[in-house]
């Protein structure tokens, strides 16, 4: 049984969209913290994917490619006891606030 | 686990041996991923992976990087594919 994203050979009626598209700030952004922990030592390739990849079918189907590198990062900083759940929520709400924007 | 689906079970050859790498396996749950695996270059012939979906040339070859985990020498092997 494959797993969500091991993808390759299944069949779909969907056609693949191969067109380049513009990076968003946030998804800059998503990447430069992953490389940074990254060069710190604290996040590696292999477990983003690991996180990225353990995340529930229904969620990893429905987010685009830097929201599962959010996630994943997220994933691996409260594994590690570096942020907590209610740290990033609290964190998100002052923001969202701040900005008027959720 | 990133060996993909669709070449499990089935038969193909050691192109080449890329060298012995930390095993990813146990990196990607922080351990210090020792010890080391060797990584092969693995060829599989396109009409072997996907039979009557694959109708482009017959010679056509996909090649994988697998690690020796998850490799069985053909003639011994149990898998649900072709051998």
């Amino acid at each position: 049984m494959a797993r969500t994203h091991d993808m390759g050979g299944r069949p779909t009626e969907e056609p693949l969209n191969l067109h380049e598209h513009a990076l968003a700030d946030w998804e800059v952004a998503a990447d430069a913290v992953a490389q940074a922990l990254g060069a710190r030592g604290i996040r590696s390739t292999d477990e983003s994917r690991r996180a990225m990849e353990d995340m529930p079918a229904q969620d990893y189907l429905t987010l685009g490619y830097y929201e599962r590198w959010v996630r994943g990062t997220e994933q691996l900083l409260v594994e590690k006891g570096i942020l907590a759940t209610e740290e990033i929520d609290r964190k998100m709400a002052e923001l969202e606030e701040t900005w008027g924007v959720s | 686990m990133r060996t993909p689906t669709y070449v499990r079970g089935k038969q193909g050859w050691v192109e080449r041996v890329h060298g012995e790498f930390r095993n990813p396996e146990s990196l990607a749950y922080g351990g210090d991923g020792l010890p080391r695996k060797a990584l092969y270059m693995v060829g599989f012939r396109q009409s072997d992976l996907w039979h009557a979906r694959y109708r482009e040339s017959s010679g056509d070859t996909l090649y994988v990087d697998i690690y020796e985990g998850w490799l069985v020498p053909a003639d011994s092997a149990e898998g649900t594919g072709s051998g």
